[in-house]
């Protein structure tokens, strides 16, 4: 008899109920974009370097984009200083590489990792402070990781430095990449940043889309629907806020320091800029919709055709930025994706988790028995 | 009869305004305690003491002996303690099953699999089954209701809070909700319920807990506290 496992919820009774998320929808969904990413990886056999470059930026942009979304689409945390992680993963993986002669390769997730730990006294000061005051915190900080590391002769002070060719084009895999394709070495770092960067931003939306699947989505969807609410029925607000924060700065640290291994250049006002890495990654997160997976995808594309057909109207481009983040705002307050999915009922990414009567016990149904007592009297007599 | 809940001269003002004047009272394992009081008396804080959502300037929570007052709100309620709101606080983009997977799976840390066929046992039991999977913010104010008591069901609460919930019911619909309620507390759940419908108040509790001001000013008895001509005063106006 006990040879016979069953499910937990098997035990006491039979089991009646089950959940389901998939819906046909995102069956389909989920096949083609196995299918994008396939022709994605495949593109540097055809593609040109110009275009390899552009997908590079734009896909560097998603990871941080995804990660801003997690952090104040889904924790609430509206923090405007996630400069501060880009910027200590950029130079977190020059030290690793200059100063401990680490391939560039490990020194991407290593960075991403001091991030994390650098993220805890961090999370420590800025999570005393609510809402608005916690978002000049967060900026705070990163103008002081700025400084710090302006500071910082060996690493090239405030004016920067660059990485030497033995790190960015004579590196192991970048070698590996020229070899594969039979191309220059040039090239190759090219297609190998791409490859990482691809591979970056399709392993941070999965991870994302896991992880608000699983308890802790769940956790998170309570708390931006109502804390106290949440913390009244057991939920941990705090801790789970703080490991959304880490978790982000580890990912935006990874993220930092791939970008600056393409550039190979840094410099402090570049590396903590609040324009390139907070202020961009926020409108495309508010343009696509904020609080969905589906939304950061949609507006990184639009950001990216924005930037690229409006690029050569100077200041002018960042004006027309604003001016479409305010129309939108204005119009769709939840975002392009946002208003279409509520209005269509569209999730490509569903984490609703559907009750459905299991198969074969539709004769004792919940439409009768025991719910039948809360009948106000009605056919009583 | 071991006490479950202690509460031992706990106090709470906002500014000059005393909500809660040192009040103290305590209820055994298993029994139900009813709390009534004019508006304003201070109970809806009190419960906000004892769960944990409110931090008392003074005083002591006890849960079976242990003390509970440096607890936050949501170690509280994985201790056992779970409470409905007055004003319904459902996690409105959730769907009702998921309003109450979140307790199931916080408040007592079920794994999904083991929670979903004991919410959904909650939700035939208190009438919401059919609505399980509608987003909780489009419910009516009385199945927002119900779902206060579900979602405290599913923590599977030692000691379950009821803040006016029998409010705004039919009399086939309160009739149910006794039932339900007899039901909980006849599983072994201790119940503190606050409510102004006293006969639905009466048909499950044993004793009554009465507030004015803040101050416990009547407790015993259920029917010897609704007959003291303090309590009769409060309730009908003016004396008699």
């Amino acid at each position: 008899m006990s040879t016979v496992s069953t499910h937990p919820s098997a035990q006491s009774s039979t089991a009646r109920y089950l959940v389901r998320t998939r819906t046909r929808l995102s069956a389909v969904a989920g096949g083609a974009g196995l299918l994008a990413v396939l022709v994605l990886a495949l593109l540097p056999l055809t593609a040109s370097r110009g275009l390899l470059q552009d997908l590079f930026y734009l896909f560097t942009m998603l990871a941080l984009a995804q990660c801003w979304n997690l952090l104040a689409g889904f924790a609430g945390l509206v923090s405007v200083g996630q400069q501060a992680y880009v910027g200590l993963g950029a130079y977190l993986l020059f030290a690793l590489c200059l100063w401990v002669g680490l391939s560039p390769l490990l020194a991407i997730p290593l960075a991403g990792l001091l991030c994390a730990v650098i993220a805890v006294p961090s999370a420590f000061i800025v999570f005393r402070l609510r809402g608005p005051y916690f978002a000049i915190g967060t900026w705070v900080l990163a103008e002081v990781f700025r400084l710090l590391l302006a500071q910082l002769r060996s690493l090239g002070g405030g004016t920067g430095m660059s990485l030497p060719r033995e790190v960015t084009n004579e590196a192991g895999f970048v070698a590996w990449t020229a070899e594969l394709l039979h191309v220059r070495a040039p090239v190759a770092r090219d297609i190998a940043s791409y490859w990482l960067a691809l591979g970056l931003a399709v392993l941070t939306i999965l991870l994302i889309y896991r992880l608000l699947r699983s308890r802790p989505g769940l956790a998170l969807a309570a708390i931006r629907d109502n804390q106290g609410a949440a913390l009244s029925v057991g939920v941990d607000a705090f801790r789970i806020k703080l490991w959304v924060y880490l978790a982000v700065a580890f990912v935006t640290g990874m993220t930092g320091a791939l970008v600056y291994l393409q550039k190979a250049r840094i410099s402090p006002d570049a590396a903590f800029s609040v324009l390139d890495w907070t202020a961009n990654v926020l409108f495309i997160v508010v343009i696509g919709g904020i609080g969905t997976i589906e939304g950061p995808i949609v507006g990184v594309i639009i950001f990216y055709l924005l930037q690229s057909q409006l690029a050569g109207l100077g200041s002018w481009y960042l004006l027309l930025l604003g001016l479409i983040a305010i129309a939108v705002m204005r119009l769709f307050p939840a975002g392009l994706w946002g208003s279409l999915a509520g209005r269509f009922d569209l999730h490509l990414f569903p984490i609703r988790r559907q009750l459905v009567l299991r198969v074969g016990s539709l004769e004792n149904g919940p439409a009768t028995g025991p719910s039948s007592h809360k009948n106000p009297g009605g056919n009583d007599d | 009869m071991a006490n479950l809940l202690e509460v031992e001269e706990l106090r709470k003002s906002y500014g000059s305004l005393v909500v809660t004047d040192s009040v103290s009272l305590s209820v055994g394992e298993g029994e139900a305690l009813g709390v009534i009081g004019p508006n304003g008396a201070g109970k809806t804080t009190l419960f906000s003491l004892i769960t944990g959502a409110t931090r008392p300037d003074a005083g002591r929570v006890r849960l079976d002996g242990r003390d509970i007052t440096g607890v936050g709100a949501a170690g509280r309620c994985i201790a056992g303690v779970c409470r409905s709101h007055q004003i319904p606080q459902p996690f409105e983009k959730l769907t009702v099953f998921e309003n109450l997977l979140v307790g199931a799976c916080f408040g007592r840390a079920m794994s999904e699999a083991e929670a979903t066929d004991h919410c959904a046992g909650v939700l035939e039991l208190t009438g919401l089954i059919a609505k399980a999977n509608r987003p909780g913010g489009s419910l009516t104010l009385l199945d927002r209701k119900r779902l206060e008591l579900a979602r405290a069901l599913a923590t599977q609460p030692r000691l379950l809070l009821l803040d006016e919930i029998a409010g705004g019911l039919t009399e086939g619909e309160c009739e149910s909700l006794i039932g339900t309620i007899a039901a909980i507390r006849a599983g072994g759940t201790t119940i503190v319920w606050i409510e102004h419908i006293v006969h639905a108040l009466l048909a499950v509790v044993g004793r009554l807990v009465v507030l004015n001001f803040g101050r416990k000013i009547a407790e015993g008895n259920a029917h010897a506290v609704m007959d003291l001509p303090e309590v009769r005063e409060i309730y009908l106006g003016s004396p008699v």
